[in-house]
């Protein structure tokens, strides 16, 4: 199987995303960013028909609308209780966006699909370096903000108090998700990236109780999600990400059912 | 002989529509082991921000001394939506506060976390996620978090308010054992006045327009009652 450069590339590229997503994802678990991490997925698919649309690359438009979105989503919702319905009504614009992009456009429909569940077949050497300078920029990044960002994520009003710039911190960790989201997406899907920047991070929690513990086993949760995923999907010829979502539904199920023997709740 | 840590000189703050505070003013020492009682919407909490530099006032100053910076402050708010799976442990959460650019811990600030919550009684259950705590238990991770800098002045909001009458007691005991030991000074906002008559020093009585500063060893339940209308 490693004989091939296809599946080399995947591999690789897979292993990248799985490491970042663990990390991320921890983040956006205990923010409470699952749905927007959703709707990001929804809204880098628009971003990539804007892209084309305007005769850029796919990449820029998802950049620039998942950074965009996310940013005035962040701004909309400082109230929780805000947050649901202000993400709901910025994802319909930038769908509805999306859908009347490609169809100016005159893309097939293939085009958008595979945006949306990747083609982790067509990873090419040059995809893999841009997914590792990608992750290696919003490591380096979070490792950077790692305290504060640690704070604000599991005690805002505990780090509200204590001075920090609570709102730059979500404004950056924002736009670090909307970039992991576009560059990622291209390769495995939006649909795979939001599952992998949820469902490790929200099953660890239940295990580890620290942030770093949290970190590491969301990452091995990831990983191991696509390295048999793409050994799957490579023996059966089916879809990769069916696989992968299967695996990382399987351990959310199980974080879940250790927490009821353990609390009995 | 005593110095000042915090002075409240001719304090206004106001909101539209709303003139919370016009000419407040009072003096923190330090040491000193001040309550604040008051009714709801008395602007107690708007106090608290006042101090923690996240309000600015509208009229007058808020003096620190020797200044801003040196006079850290350690808070702990009165709501904090945690639940029970909140994941975290007990130690972990504490060492949330400490502030710095390294991913880790020190071995010097891991020292920092042990000492906060030694004091705060909290470190043989340093292990267990702070979402399984009990209602004691979270207000004293709350408290050792507050303090893991070691703060010259320590804020509660209303602390107490949760808690039965046994908790509170040995919560507010801790706080007088870091007030006597540990030079924090302690400034406790509550509407419990058998609490605050029998921990504090000094009272700041607040009510709409007016207010009252003086010697808690002065006052009587009953007189603390008749000047802040709890």
């Amino acid at each position: 199987m490693f004989s091939l450069a296809f599946m080399q590339n995947a591999y690789l590229a897979g292993t990248f995303i799985a490491i970042i997503c663990g990390t991320i994802g921890v983040f956006v678990i205990a923010r409470n960013l699952s749905f927007l991490t959703h709707t990001l997925s929804e809204i880098g698919f628009a971003g990539a028909a804007f892209g084309i649309f305007m005769g850029w690359t796919a990449l820029s438009g998802m950049l620039i609308f998942t950074v965009i979105s996310s940013v005035i989503v962040g701004q909309m919702s400082v109230k929780q209780s805000r947050r649901e319905a202000s993400i709901s009504a910025i994802s319909a614009l930038f769908i509805g966006l999306g859908i009347l992009f490609l169809s100016l456009s005159n893309q097939t429909s293939s085009y958008a699909t595979s945006i949306l569940f990747g083609s982790v077949i067509g990873i090419a050497h040059a995809d893999v370096i841009r997914v590792a300078v990608l992750s290696g920029i919003v490591l380096l990044v979070m490792l950077g903000l790692y305290r504060p960002l640690k704070f604000d994520s599991f005690d805002a009003i505990g780090a509200k108090v204590s001075g920090l710039w609570t709102t730059a911190i979500s404004v950056v960790f924002l736009v670090l998700v909307a970039m992991s989201v576009s560059v990622a997406a291209q390769i495995v899907g939006s649909l795979l990236i939001f599952i992998l920047l949820t469902l490790p991070a929200a099953a660890a929690r239940y295990f580890v109780h620290t942030v770093s513990k949290m970190i590491g086993l969301s990452i091995i949760f990831a990983l191991i999600g696509v390295w048999l995923g793409l050994y799957l999907s490579y023996v059966t010829n089916l879809p990769v990400s069916f696989f992968i979502a299967s695996i990382e539904c399987l351990f959310y199920f199980a974080a879940l059912g250790f927490q009821r023997l353990r609390v009995g709740a | 002989m005593t110095e000042p840590l915090i002075a409240v000189e001719h304090l206004g703050i106001a909101f539209p529509n709303n003139q919370v505070f016009e000419d407040l003013n009072f003096k923190i020492d330090r040491g000193d082991f001040v309550t604040v009682i008051g009714e709801n919407g008395v602007g107690k909490t708007t106090l608290i921000r006042a101090l923690l530099g996240m309000l600015k006032p509208t009229s007058g100053q808020i003096k620190y001394f020797p200044n801003k910076k040196a006079t850290k402050i350690g808070y702990v708010p009165q709501f904090r939506n945690l639940d029970q799976e909140y994941p975290l442990t007990i130690e972990d959460f504490v060492g949330l506060n400490v502030h710095g650019w390294l991913p880790w811990l020190t071995k010097a600030e891991h020292q920092q976390v042990r000492t906060a919550m030694a004091v705060t009684n909290v470190k043989k259950i340093a292990q267990r996620p702070l979402g399984m705590a009990s209602g004691g238990e979270k207000q004293r991770a709350y408290l050792a978090q507050a303090i893991v800098e070691q703060p010259k002045l320590l804020i509660l909001d209303e602390s107490t308010a949760s808690l039965d009458n046994e908790m509170k007691y040995e919560l507010l005991d801790l706080v007088q054992n870091l007030n006597q030991t540990s030079d924090i000074t302690v400034f406790f906002v509550t509407h419990d006045l058998p609490l605050a008559k029998k921990y504090a020093k000094h009272y700041l009585a607040l009510r709409p327009g007016e207010q009252q500063f003086g010697d808690m060893a002065d006052m009587s339940i009953e007189q603390l009652k008749e000047v802040t209308n709890v």
